[in-house]
């Protein structure tokens, strides 16, 4: 979403400027691009399940009924059932799963943003070579399994994993310290997990901060975290916005971190869609939570990023 | 003339597909089955005998093989579902009927093991037995001693009577993460047909359920067979294959940990994974010939013996590995056998309220 914002708004500023028939034409196609990437993986899997969401379900292949339907060859009926959206409702499990979801992803995004944020300082302050070097160190874990990292976890954080092998070791507990399944664990997993998509963003507004800001602000006498809150990290926030999006997006939908390393009583929407589907085999009632859940998450980012233009139009 | 326009091109698309089928089907079998499931020469075997190429390819649960098959086209010629969930997906018309003239070994099917599965297979139209096994209490035998006083379990008292169970709380309980196989054996514990579709028995299921969840640990149908073989976890609501390989496991890294096994006094459940061909399969021919293979004593017994569990085989039992055979967490004694219950497929309204009493169970909302 935030990579097709940028060639859109190129479009708009040029617009203004006087151009012939062959640039207005060559504009339109690097435009349609994106339009045709966004039309084919999202508008479309989009009304797909959507009309699932509107059918009954049904033991038949597929699992559903069909929307429109020949009713003695002359007759289109149309079935359209809203009931699976109301009966998110009814029941409060849905909502208190959407909380739930909600809460986790936002405390992780904090708290990938604490851990980021003086991540891609540093890297930014680096000479060019060691940029490249400290990059590739956040992205290295990047290329192999997100499944076999949080594994990992599971074995460093397990009752006989290595954490706790050592703190019994030192004497610093007695028994054991329950960490896998846990909330604690689910935060840890994605934290780590989205870190890189955290820093990325960061490191790129950082890295085209003008250092001598930071200068005259010293020779005016301000303190370094004075310096921090009134230039750095405004002149971040483009970055700061770019990164929680890309955390909290996901993060919410998250399935497999929770499954794995949190506890039975962990309550995240990506469990209930996968009870849905898979448990009630109700795949219009799973189609709907999904469907809520994207205008829970598309409306906030939607806020944010015209939020964002209004900021960037006041500079301009 | 819609009407003979759909039927023109009805035929015209059968007859495409049926054209391949009349020629000499190409020698290759797709395979879907459970992981770990098969002996490492089975499949080989098989190739060198017939000269088929197979494409074997694994999963880990039930609801996956169903998710791809419901979608359609899933290009298997032989799946194995559990047999609760081959009812189901047989009503949604995803299987070819067994054609039994090609199938000369089915004889060694064990007639009683063969009515049960009837109960989802009415007379056993679509599938075969592979293996079959129960759901029981897997335990850390000194970590049940020092707290219970006793080194056997013989009833589900120690996890149906909280009492008890929050006994064992500090060593670690865990339980299949399988709402209709764990209220199942709650309602054979108290008595009730496990197949009840009655809220009041769910409601009683679930009440037991909400008593002993303060004493679990977690919820997860495979993780426990690592947990209880290191000693993580001393008690598990389980299946009896993965409790016994958690044994082995034990055993072979000299943990000191010694695992038993037992499907208590009062009951519970047994459940069969069967062979069936999807509807849609491009190899069907193959697939009977896999089948009859299958169903030949020596394959089936060697399988047995590596997966450590029972066939449905009766011509193999003798074939069976004295330790596998005469264990009796494997091939339960008649006694035992006769307390079993099998699991039905539940209709959609009642799996819906069978999730939402699960979910409450597990997160208290």
């Amino acid at each position: 979403m935030t990579a097709s914002a940028h060639p859109k708004q190129a479009a708009r500023t040029t617009a203004s400027e006087p151009s012939g028939l062959s640039q207005r034409l060559g504009r339109m196609s690097v435009t349609a691009i994106p339009m045709v990437w966004l039309l084919a993986f999202f508008a479309l899997p989009f009304v797909f399940v959507l009309k699932i969401s509107l059918a009954e379900a049904d033991i038949a292949v597929p699992p559903y009924t069909a929307l429109l339907s020949w009713v003695d060859d002359k007759v289109l009926s149309i079935r359209i059932d809203f009931g699976k959206f109301l009966f998110l409702f009814e029941d409060n499990l849905y909502l208190a799963a959407y909380v739930g979801s909600l809460k986790i992803a936002a405390v992780s995004t904090f708290f990938c943003l604490l851990v980021a944020f003086p991540i891609a300082l540093f890297i930014a302050r680096q000479s060019a070579e060691m940029r490249l070097l400290w990059l590739a160190v956040v992205m290295l874990p990047f290329w192999t399994s997100m499944l076999l990292r949080v594994y990992a976890w599971i074995g460093i954080l397990q009752s006989n994993g290595i954490v706790n092998s050592v703190l019994v070791w030192l004497g610093v507990i007695d028994e054991p310290l329950a960490l896998l399944q846990t909330d604690f664990a689910v935060y840890l997993g994605i934290v780590y997990t989205y870190l890189p998509f955290m820093v990325l963003p960061l490191y790129a507004t950082l890295e085209k901060l003008d250092e001598t800001l930071l200068e005259a602000s010293a020779d005016l006498g301000a303190r370094p975290a004075t310096s921090f809150f009134t230039i750095t990290l405004p002149l971040a926030l483009p970055g700061v916005v770019a990164g929680c999006v890309l955390v909290f997006v996901p993060a919410v939908g998250e399935f497999v971190i929770p499954a794995l390393m949190g506890g039975p009583d962990t309550l995240m929407i990506g469990r209930v869609l996968w009870d849905e589907f898979f448990s009630n085999r109700d795949w219009p009632m799973a189609s709907a939570v999904a469907i809520v859940m994207l205008i829970v998450l598309v409306v906030p980012v939607m806020l944010l990023r015209s939020r964002g233009r209004q900021q960037s139009f006041g500079h301009g | 003339m819609r009407n003979f326009k759909r039927g023109t091109f009805t035929a015209l698309i059968s007859l495409a597909l049926a054209m391949p089928l009349q020629a000499a089907e190409e020698k290759v079998l797709n395979i879907f089955n459970w992981s770990d499931y098969v002996a490492p020469d089975t499949i080989p075997n098989f190739e060198k005998e017939t000269g088929i190429k197979v494409n074997y390819d694994v999963f880990d649960s039930n609801e996956i093989l169903e998710a791809k098959l419901l979608a359609g086209r899933s290009n298997y010629d032989i799946v194995v579902p559990t047999a609760s969930f081959l009812e189901r997906q047989a009503k949604a018309g995803l299987f070819r009927p067994l054609d039994k003239a090609k199938l000369g070994n089915y004889k060694n099917l064990d007639n009683d093991l063969l009515s049960r599965i009837a109960q989802n297979d009415p007379s056993n139209k679509f599938a075969i037995p592979y293996m079959w096994g129960t759901i029981g209490i897997g335990y850390n035998k000194e970590k049940i001693k020092e707290r219970l006083g006793v080194d056997t379990i013989t009833s589900w008292d120690i996890l149906f009577k909280s009492e008890i169970s929050a006994k064992l709380k500090d060593c670690g309980i865990a339980i299949l993460d399988s709402p209709s196989e764990v209220i199942g054996t709650t309602l054979a514990y108290l008595g009730i047909d496990p197949n009840s579709e009655k809220s009041e028995d769910l409601a009683k299921g679930a009440d037991l359920m909400k008593k002993l969840r303060p004493s679990v640990k977690y919820f997860h149908s495979s993780q426990y067979i690592n947990d209880l073989a290191s000693g993580a976890i001393c008690a598990v609501v389980g299946y009896n294959g993965d409790i016994l390989q958690a044994r082995t496991r034990a055993e072979e890294a000299k943990s000191n940990v010694s695992i038993g096994f037992s499907v208590p006094q009062e009951g519970g459940l047994m459940w069969f994974d069967v062979m069936a061909v999807p509807k849609d399969a491009p190899h069907p021919e193959n697939a009977h010939l896999f089948l009859n293979y299958i169903l030949k004593p020596e394959i089936i017994a060697a399988i047995s013996d590596k997966v450590h569990y029972a066939n449905a085989n009766m011509a193999a039992t003798s074939m069976v590995s004295d330790d596998v055979r005469n264990d009796p967490g494997t091939y339960p004694p008649e006694a035992t056998r006769a307390k079993l219950s099998t699991m039905k497929a539940h209709s959609a309204k009642f799996d819906r309220l069978l999730t939402r009493a699960w979910t409450e169970i597990k997160t208290g909302k």
